[in-house]
């Protein structure tokens, strides 16, 4: 087991550099840093004096050494600016340059610093990733229930009136982008249109604390898609298992239907939607960032956008290495936790 | 539990009358079990036999009254104890399911909860049935894990399915059903999935089982020796209908159905010769459910078929006068001679065995396993293939017997390149191919060397027609000039293999399992194959089909002098058309020898227990019952010395005592060429007696 974790975390790890990497490279093509230039010099400034921005800012050294200053393995550049002062990556602006670490990477904690929030990146990302977290946690909290008890109850019986209604439902539901399903649910349960008006259509004030009121329509949207998708997962593997061979010994043991459902075929039914389940913890990362927008609730999904709109670097680069290993852990997790429910296999 | 104050005990237990099953579906009903009746007293053992499709397992379903949504029962009436199960509620079946009627089944890994312990998947039985208290029902479990001979029962209780080995499963399957002491044992085909020494054990088990606690049986299966093993009495079953019913010597040995006979005329049993005395298959095939003849279904394959007669209307069962509750459906049972012998079929002279064309010396096959999921642990070596010499020659049979995990499917898999050999040397006319894959082979080596395989519902390409497969085969093989030549060739191959030649536009869907086979063989011989590799060719087949691709197998290999190496674990079959035999265990040859040598003492104690093991349908013969304990060692973790040492029943008197643990035993050469690894003395090998002896008549 030990073993298996170190593995794992070794590869994990090994992703992340790789990932990283790849994305590092994109984000500093030479368009994009002369993009940047403009962005923080001036729109209007000369080509000469975008290369002498760049060249003033570090961004004129090797690829492989910037992403080595990025990763905290190799020193960070250091130089002087016009008016003759120290300057360099790991010199903040105020702090004194003869404290400066040499080193400033990732691997020391400094992720750097957004060019949009003028705040450091370590801290942006920690914000925004809990309020996603909360997010997550309560989509999670009934997608996943609710999900299963549908895709259970169809598929015990197949083809019976439960499983038809309960099928055609999931497939609705997991057929309506939230793009649609959000603005569709704003519409009916928080609109003058309807009058109803039950819900808030704005999940900014819960980023200082949930109701229902305000978190209810977030919520919802994303979980709406969810359930459907896992319904109909686990219905496929329920019916399956339903027809399985030890379903029959079970049932003419004499065992009641009820318990044939309940101690022989959940347990096999649940090791395909697990893998399913846990594949959306990465699915959410994204899925939240029309959500978040719609709902105008700032979290790791909005930031991303600014990001990405902006042409912040760092906070790009920060946001990424966050999702890999958001996506990486619960990968670990849930192979740890398949093994659990199927003791067939084994990790060794 | 149940009122069985109103049932006596001399009365049947299982009264089945006038029985009808159908399955509906959309288009039409489907009748699956047309007027079956049957009756089993306490204590008493019946078997149904019959082909794949006659309705056996429905009617043991519908015992169960398990028939699935789209079967149900049209007619008739199916007592208990003189409680008729069709009318009863769900809730008073569902205390007769397990608890007094039980059933075992056909495949034990399948029929277990993957995800349950085998603890928990047995005390479940008396919790639900007797409301028994979870400590008492393991405990009750262990005492009939024990009771089913299984070692270490707690360890066992503890595991999962996947952790035993099929042999456990089935005995696991086996106490599952004797948890609450049921009246009546439905087996729906307990050891088809099973080797035949395990089978030989499972079914000493039944046996035993069912005299102890005086259950009565339902065993069903297709193998008639089985039957005839552990049955009183049988009913013969054919496409829906009981076709002959009677005790086990009368059915066997006085016939009274056409059927029956044609059925035992297509198993080989001893004294069976492909040259003298070939097997004689039913011609024609196995009506579908919705085209069944007129009159007697089994009319058009019978050759005792009276026109006007036997098709005019529906034939009754009628009760053999002067047998013990002997019933046949046939009109004609008092007109046909029933001793006749068969008409005998022109034999073939013996084919002439030419020079050597493949040669194996000391060929070894090992395989590196990790120990772990992700690729980490220690490194294990599982040696498949040790020590494997022979030289098999033209139009030579050579049998390559064993059970599963003996090594015979590496072989086969070194043979075509599927593998490379780990040492060794394969000889190939003139040429080494030990460590030439098949993507490196020559095309003249590929096509010269075929494989036929076990599955043929496997095998054939769903989406391809049977032509297009064939012609496919011959582009490979560098067959042909053109299209039109391959197409030529193609239909002849479907004459070679005698299937009509419209087949070549239809899909493997629309063919049975013989047809199919008979496509495989097709493809194999396309390129002319001069080494053919048969991996189980017939054992998916039903008998009467058997007999006929057996035949086919056997006058391709007359005409084109081909080598045929036959893989199986059916020793009657390899008794019937080999010409050499070899067999395997764990991964060692413990003996080869002409057929004849191998069948007939001195033996291998292997091959003895083997030969014991296997079911005969012959009332005349007399076997004597070796049973292996334990399961065959792992390959990874084989035992010191010789390999069979652990189940050996001689080793005993093996001087020095010790050896066998100790050393490999040598391949000793005794007369007339037969080749046995033992350390066994001259005088103790002398001294075995045939295991089957047939009774003087």
């Amino acid at each position: 087991m030990l073993k298996f974790l170190a593995r794992r975390l070794l590869l994990l790890l090994l992703s992340a550099v790789c990932i990283t990497f790849v994305i590092f490279f994109l984000t500093n093509l030479q368009p994009n840093l002369r993009k940047v230039a403009k962005f923080e010099a001036g729109s209007r400034i000369s080509d000469a004096e975008v290369t002498s921005w760049l060249q003033k800012n570090g961004y004129d050294r090797p690829f492989a050494v910037r992403y080595g200053e990025w990763l905290g393995v190799v020193p960070g550049w250091t130089g002087t600016n016009d008016e003759g002062a120290p300057v360099g990556r790991c010199i903040h602006a105020g702090a004194d340059p003869a404290s400066a670490p040499r080193y400033c990477g990732i691997l020391q904690g400094d992720w750097g610093t957004s060019s949009v929030f003028k705040d450091s990146v370590g801290k942006i990302v920690a914000t925004r990733l809990g309020l996603t977290g909360i997010l997550m946690f309560w989509v999670m909290v009934t997608m996943v229930p609710i999900s299963l008890a549908i895709g259970i109850l169809a598929g015990m019986r197949e083809g019976s009136r439960l499983d038809r209604a309960l099928s055609t439902l999931s497939i609705a539901s997991t057929s309506t982008p939230e793009y649609v399903s959000g603005v569709v649910l704003i519409v009916l349960f928080a609109s003058s249109m309807t009058g109803l008006k039950w819900f808030k259509g704005s999940a900014a004030s819960a980023m200082d604390g949930i109701t229902f009121e305000n978190f209810f329509l977030p919520v919802a949207t994303i979980a709406l898609y969810g359930i459907g998708y896992i319904a109909r997962m686990t219905r496929a593997s329920m019916t399956e298992v339903m027809t399985a061979q030890y379903i029959r010994t079970a049932r003419l043991k004499g065992v009641s239907f009820r318990n044939v459902v309940l101690r022989h075929a959940l347990r096999n039914a649940l090791i395909a939607p697990f893998t399913v389940i846990m594949l959306q913890f990465p699915w959410l990362l994204n899925g939240v960032v029309i959500t978040e927008t719609l709902f105008n609730y700032k979290g790791f999904g909005w930031t991303l956008v600014q990001a990405a709109g902006n042409n912040d670097i760092q906070l790009l680069l920060g946001c990424s290495v966050c999702a890999v290993f958001v996506v990486l852990v619960t990968q670990l997790i849930s192979d740890i936790g398949y093994a659990f429910l199927n003791p067939r296999i084994r990790i060794g | 539990m149940s009122d069985t104050s109103t049932w006596d005990p001399s009365k049947p237990i299982l009264e089945i009358e006038n029985l009808s099953i159908s399955f509906f579906t959309r288009l039409r009903e489907i009748p699956a079990v047309m007027d079956f009746s049957c009756t089993v007293m306490p204590g008493e053992a019946m078997g149904l036999v019959g082909e794949s499709g006659c309705g056996k397992s429905t009617v043991a379903l519908a015992v169960m009254r398990d028939l699935g949504k789209n079967g149900r029962i049209v007619g008739g009436s199916i007592r208990f104890k003189g409680r008729d199960l069709t009318r009863m509620s769900d809730e008073d079946l569902r205390h007769i399911r397990g608890s007094e009627i039980a059933m075992i089944y056909q495949e034990p890994m399948a029929s277990l909860n993957p995800a349950m312990r085998i603890g928990a998947q047995l005390a479940e039985v008396p919790m639900i049935h007797e409301g028994m208290a979870k400590d008492e029902a393991w405990a009750l479990a262990r005492q009939i894990v024990a009771d089913v001979r299984l070692p270490d029962p707690d360890r066992i209780l503890r595991a999962y399915p996947h952790q035993l080995s099929g042999g456990q499963q089935q005995r696991i399957v086996i106490a599952m059903a004797l948890m609450s002491k049921p009246a009546l044992l439905i087996l729906d085909e307990p050891t088809t999935a099973l080797d035949v020494t395990v089978e030989a054990g499972i079914v000493d088990l039944v046996k035993d089982l069912g005299a102890k606690y005086g259950t009565s049986m339902l065993f069903i299966s297709h193998n008639l020796g089985l039957v005839l093993d552990v049955c009183d009495r049988l009913c013969v079953m054919y496409s829906g209908e009981a076709v002959e019913t009677g005790a086990v010597a009368d059915v066997f040995d006085r016939m009274q159905h056409p059927y029956t006979q044609a059925l035992f005329r297509s198993i080989p049993l001893p004294g069976a010769d492909k040259n003298a005395r070939p097997l004689i298959s039913i011609p024609g095939n196995f009506p579908l459910p919705h085209e069944r003849p007129p009159g007697c279904n089994f009319g058009p394959r019978c050759s005792y078929f009276a026109k006007g007669l036997c098709d005019a209307a529906e034939v009754p069962m009628v009760r053999v006068a002067g047998h013990d509750r002997h019933d046949t459906r046939c009109l004609r049972v008092a007109e046909i001679d029933w001793q006749a012998a068969p008409a005998a079929r022109a034999g073939q002279g013996r084919s002439e065995i030419g020079p050597v064309v493949l040669k194996m010396d000391d060929v070894k096959k090992y395989y590196e396993v990790s120990g772990g999921m992700f690729g980490g642990g220690a490194r294990k070596v599982v040696k498949a293939n040790e020590t494997l010499s022979f030289e098999a020659h033209e139009g030579e049979t050579l049998a390559i017997v064993g059970e599963s995990g003996c090594g015979k499917s590496t072989f086969a898999k070194v043979l075509m390149g599927l593998e490379t050999a780990t040492s060794g040397r394969i000889m190939l006319y003139d040429r080494d191919i030990q460590n030439t894959p098949i993507e490196k082979r020559s095309t003249e080596t590929v096509s010269g060397v075929q494989m036929v395989f076990q599955n043929p519902f496997d095998t054939l390409n769903p989406s391809m027609t049977v032509g297009r497969q064939i012609i496919r085969a011959l582009e490979i093989f560098g067959q042909g000039k053109d299209d039109k030549e391959r197409a030529d060739r193609m239909l002849e191959l479907l004459d070679v293999v005698k299937l009509p030649r419209a087949f070549a536009e239809r899909m493997p869907r629309q063919l049975s399992g013989g047809q199919k086979q008979r496509v495989g063989i097709a493809r194999a011989f396309a390129g002319g194959a001069k080494i053919v590799v048969a991996d189980e060719p017939v054992s998916a087949l039903d008998v009467s089909v058997q007999a006929a691709v057996t035949d086919l197998l056997m006058e391709i290999q007359r005409k084109n002098r081909t080598t045929l190496l036959f893989i199986s674990h059916d020793l009657s079959i390899v008794r019937y058309l080999s010409d050499r035999v070899m067999v395997m265990y764990l991964g060692h040859v413990v003996e080869l020898g002409t057929t004849d040598q191998v069948f007939a003492p001195p033996y291998h104690p292997y091959t003895e227990a083997l030969l014991s093991a296997v079911p005969i349908a012959d009332t005349r013969v007399e076997k004597k019952r070796i049973v292996l304990e334990g399961d065959i060692p792992s390959a990874m973790n084989p035992p010191p010395g010789c390999p069979f040492q652990t189940r050996c029943r001689w080793k005993a008197r093996v001087s020095p005592a010790g050896l066998c643990e100790r050393e490999m035993p040598p391949m000793r050469v005794l007369a007339g060429g037969h080749q046995i690894k033992c350390h066994l003395s001259d005088t103790e090998l002398a001294s075995m007696e045939p295991v089957i002896k047939i009774a003087a008549e």
